[in-house]
């Protein structure tokens, strides 16, 4: 994996991790160095575990009762399943979207100022500033500009998902794990997304689970490849997808299963 | 053939006349309270229910002033839901989002229990614990006041708010909860601004049916607030609601006499109030879908 990219770029660093939902084990043995400000994808069929392994990365898996996880996973170097680790702190600096938009039932204002107000920011104006910043980077200022107090319940599916997006940013996270964010999406609400993945990867370090492989192909720089709670095959997606190493990556990518 | 799609017609007939009772029944006391309160209005006329007092035995000057009564139910009853509300919510967001398993199915029963004992009960707990504790904190007189009605009121009422609102609680998608998690909010953030203003609309009906219990309830209120008919808004007085009026008055009226009357015109105005709030309720339930249409 080393020469993949320099070692100085590595954001996310997993070893031999496993990951148990009660007595079933979900993960087995999980290696994978993730690189800074680049696109990560991983595909693979359902149930896979890929879902799974974004989860661990923010511990959402936490709020799932009798999960268990062994091994490390670091971010910046630090192992985030340390005892000593703020999981609140984690989380404001990794942010995730998911797969089915889920805004809270309040003003398309109020869901982005959401994660600035629980961190302390709670001056008008400041809040404005992120709102705009935010909503411009997820490409949705100018469809919504007009009706920031309006109810965020009343956008598109792809809106709606934009402004998770948004929301998402204006913690200010350095990664952001996308969790087939566009699979309930329309095309043209799709494409916007991935042309958005595009975009913020320049200033993220961008995670994204996908069903779709044009999906992975389009967006991604590096793809890794999960199958039944292992990770089969990790490379440049260009590699991946046109001269796969494993057998069994060459068949799901050519559709013989999945 | 034939005897048989009668047999047919009977039963439906039958199941129908069953299912439409309560709805004949209703609008049989409806009828039966007007039918009664009625010649009220020709003598000694609709205005006498507009007063201040109510003296309906006297030998001097009969008064029917309903003002005492209503202000008397308003203010055990506004008293009684400020108290359960805290509690009510508190319990509700507390079984439905921090219990463990185990917890919730140990406190479930109780506070059906807590639902289930007889109002009469209650009075009596009222009567020898509640009144003499208010008595003694507040330096009263007498213990037998709004407040302490109010308290056991409050009882009545915890039971309704909590498990309506847990309903309401539990309906909230968890979706809401991961978006709120995945930004850095800790698990009371989630509750307070994510889970529970999601679940607003049935918080606020559960208190309007838990109001409407509290309004038509009658034996504890009788028991514990003292029933002095007196027009006041300070939870320290003794109060008379309008239940404990009709309950403690009917025995002894005299049948078709003018305070025979105004206690039905009592029950007409209770009745109003709390198919008011059952409305309002039930609107408010429907309309966030969670009963059936």
């Amino acid at each position: 994996m080393a020469e993949l990219f320099s070692e100085n770029n590595v954001k996310v660093h997993v070893r031999e991790m496993n990951f148990f939902y009660g007595q079933v084990q979900a993960l087995f043995n999980i290696n994978i160095d993730i690189p800074e400000k680049q696109v990560t994808a991983f595909i693979g069929p359902s149930g896979c575990g890929k879902s799974t392994f974004l989860r661990t990365l923010n511990r959402m898996n936490d709020i799932i009762d009798g999960t268990r996880i062994e091994g490390k996973v670091m971010i910046d170097g630090s192992d985030i399943y340390n005892p000593m680790t703020d999981v609140v702190a984690l989380r404001k600096k990794v942010g995730m979207i998911f797969q089915k938009s889920n805004p809270f039932p309040k003003s398309i204002f109020d869901n982005i100022a959401y994660g600035p107000r629980l961190h302390g920011v709670k001056d008008k104006n400041s809040l404005m500033e992120i709102v705009e910043t935010c909503l411009v980077k997820s490409a949705l200022w100018d469809e919504v500009k007009d009706r920031l107090d309006k109810s965020a319940m009343g956008l598109s599916g792809g809106q709606q998902q934009r402004l998770c997006i948004a929301r998402a940013l204006a913690i200010n996270p350095d990664v952001v794990l996308m969790d087939e964010p566009a699979s309930a999406l329309d095309p043209k609400s799709t494409l916007k997304i991935e042309d958005l993945v595009n975009e913020l990867k320049k200033d993220y370090t961008i995670i994204i689970v996908t069903h779709n492989m044009q999906q992975a192909g389009r967006v991604s720089d590096y793809t890794a490849f999960f199958y039944e709670g292992r990770l089969i095959e990790y490379g440049a997606t260009g590699q991946i997808f046109t001269k796969p190493n494993v057998k069994q990556t060459e068949d799901y990518i050519t559709g013989r299963f999945g | 053939m034939n005897k048989q799609r009668l047999k047919a017609k009977i039963i439906k007939y039958f199941l129908q006349s069953c299912g439409s009772l309560s709805i004949i029944i209703i609008l049989l006391i409806f009828l039966f309270l007007f039918k009664e309160a009625l010649p009220f209005i020709g003598s000694p006329g609709l205005n006498e229910l507009f007063h201040s007092i109510w003296n309906p035995v006297s030998f001097q000057k009969e008064e029917f002033g309903l003002y005492p009564l209503i202000t008397g139910s308003i203010l055990v009853t506004v008293l009684a839901t400020i108290i359960a509300i805290p509690f009510g919510i508190i319990g509700a967001v507390y079984i439905s989002e921090v219990a463990t398993p185990g917890e919730r199915e140990f406190l479930k029963p109780f506070i059906e229990i807590l639902a289930g004992i007889p109002s009469v009960v209650l009075g009596f707990f009222g009567l020898v614990v509640i009144a003499p504790l208010v008595k003694d904190i507040f330096g009263l007189n007498t213990g037998l006041t709004a407040l302490t009605g109010s308290i056991l009121l409050a009882f009545m009422a915890i039971p309704t708010i909590m498990s309506i609102s847990e309903d309401a609680i539990k309906s909230v998608p968890s979706a809401y909860k991961e978006a709120s998690l995945a930004l850095g909010a800790s698990k009371l953030e989630t509750i307070w601004k994510v889970v529970v203003p999601a679940a607003l609309s049935g918080i606020v009906a559960s208190v309007m049916l838990g109001m409407g219990r509290v309004v038509g309830e009658t034996m504890t209120v009788m028991m514990v607030t003292g029933n002095a008919p007196v027009i006041s808004m300070n939870p320290f007085t003794s109060v008379r609601t309008m239940t404990a009026t009709i309950a403690a008055e009917m025995g002894e009226v005299t049948f078709g006499s003018h305070h025979y009357m105004a206690l039905f015109w009592v029950g007409i105005v209770l009745m109003l109030m709390t198919f008011l709030l059952n409305m309002v309720s039930y609107r408010v339930l429907k309309k966030y879908g969670m009963i059936d249409k």
